[in-house]
């Protein structure tokens, strides 16, 4: 009887032991998970949330924004300041300043939802990162798109 | 037997380019074996897929201070991994990577490599006694414990080998598996030897001396700098012959088929250096008292009765 079950023992030891490395060696058959950053990276998911950033009109290339502050009211962290005018010529007003203090940033993101014209989206640029606070303070959002001014 | 002063030098320049070159391309392979096993990828910055990391690491290694704590015992301190690393060098004496590539044929060559091995033990004691810390101590004493339990069953395997082939030479012991291969009449032996040679080789699951989990880092706690890469290249070293060693007794030494007899020999050797890492990186490490009773308990009768029903058979 004892003999019987230090026997089978061993046998059912060298069988679990085969078992473990059956699954290590399909982990090595498996691709890996890493994902090589800065050389690639993870795709974002659609609902991503990035800092907030000015949509351009597709027809003028000119920001849609109307200047019209919802965005800047609605902030319950106040960290929008937008003003604007009039281009000569024009019937509505356009930004010519919109700055973002992505410091205080919630993400909240009650500015997209309130903009009349659907000028403000989430960008998907995460990769931010500086040696000052100061970059970041005051982002300069119309920079990228065109102004007529 | 003629010796000159030159092809001694030869010899050396060679083991110290295979060595260095063998812990260089092992290290790598180890974090990479590591890493695909666990999702990852190991190594990939330095070199195309991280193959030079090694290179930078011991550069890094070479040029950081050898901190001697105040009380260890001096002269036993430094002296524990040359003692760990200098018996490799008359090790490789005896393995034959071909029918004619070998540095010397010596009728003892198996028992020339099981000798020396020991000596790996005595620069692990050396080291946990001369540390003067605690961690260290346990460690070197776990080694002298647990080469009680491997040793016994490693020499009834190689025995065996010895009884069939009725030789010590490992050339000779090659030479007559050109046909079939040992691995083949024994398989059950080809098991307990991969297991003593990973207990001697000290790597998990058995590597209690080290136990980085129980005893920080074991026997090269104090170590730092030159001393603990010599004792990273005597671990890879050992790794490399008892490899060899397994190739010769068991796989057929240089037989194989289309490759020259150095290419599988080779080839054969990383395989069962292969297969060490998989072992690591799949198992847990085992107590210290399982071990010992696995050695004493399972080991050494499957071993015994090995033997015993092959001398039957050859006596037949």
């Amino acid at each position: 009887m004892m003999e019987c079950c230090y026997i089978k023992e061993v046998v059912k030891g060298f069988f679990s032991l085969c078992t473990g490395m059956r699954v290590t060696m399909g982990n090595v058959l498996t691709r890996p998970t890493t994902v090589q950053w800065p050389r690639e990276s993870a795709p974002l998911p659609d609902r991503f949330r990035g800092h907030i950033m000015l949509l351009a009109d597709d027809a003028t290339g000119y920001p849609k924004c109307i200047a019209c502050t919802s965005c800047a009211r609605n902030c319950p962290s106040q960290c929008i300041t937008v003003t604007g005018k009039k281009p000569e010529g024009a019937k509505k007003k356009m930004a010519d300043r919109f700055e973002l203090d992505f410091t205080k940033c919630s993400l909240c993101g009650l500015c997209v939802e309130i903009c009349p014209v659907g000028a403000l989206d989430f960008s998907r640029d995460y990769a931010l990162a500086s040696y000052s606070r100061n970059d970041f303070n005051s982002m300069d959002l119309l920079q990228e798109l065109g102004s007529p001014f | 037997m003629n010796i000159s002063l030159l092809s001694v030098v030869g010899y050396l320049v060679g083991i110290a380019a295979l060595v260095g070159l063998n812990a260089v391309i092992l290290v790598w392979l180890e974090r990479k074996v590591a890493g695909h096993m666990q999702f990852r990828l190991g190594p990939m910055e330095v070199g195309p897929h991280g193959i030079l990391q090694t290179l930078a690491d011991g550069i890094k290694l070479v040029s950081k201070q050898l901190v001697i704590p105040d009380e260890a015992d001096k002269p036993l301190f430094l002296l524990a991994p040359i003692v760990s690393l200098v018996p490799i060098f008359a090790a490789m004496v005896p393995l034959p990577f071909s029918e004619t590539v070998q540095a010397w044929e010596l009728n003892i060559g198996l028992l020339l490599i099981i000798a020396l091995g020991l000596l790996n033990t005595l620069g692990i004691l050396l080291a946990g006694w001369g540390s003067n810390n605690k961690y260290a101590l346990l460690g070197g004493a776990r080694a002298v414990a647990q080469i009680l339990a491997y040793k016994i069953p490693l020499l009834i395997c190689v025995m065996t080998i010895i009884m069939m082939t009725g030789s010590y030479s490992l050339r000779d012991i090659a030479i007559a598996q050109k046909d079939t291969w040992n691995v083949l009449y024994q398989p059950i032996l080809f098991i307990v030897y991969i297991i003593t040679v990973t207990l001697e080789t000290n790597r998990s699951p058995f590597d209690f001396s080290e136990a980085e989990s129980e005893l920080v880092a074991g026997f090269h706690t104090e170590y730092s700098g030159m001393g603990f890469s010599l004792f990273f290249l005597a671990e890879y070293s050992y790794m490399f012959i008892a490899a060899g060693l397994a190739t010769v007794l068991f796989l057929g030494g240089w037989h194989g088929p289309w490759l020259p007899g150095v290419a599988w020999t080779l080839i054969k050797i990383y395989s069962i250096i292969f297969l060490m890492m998989w072992f690591r990186w799949t198992f847990p490490r085992v107590r210290i008292d399982q071990m010992l009773s696995f050695g004493w308990k399972i080991l050494l009768p499957l071993s015994l009765i090995n033997f015993i029903i092959t001398a039957g058979v050859l006596a037949l």
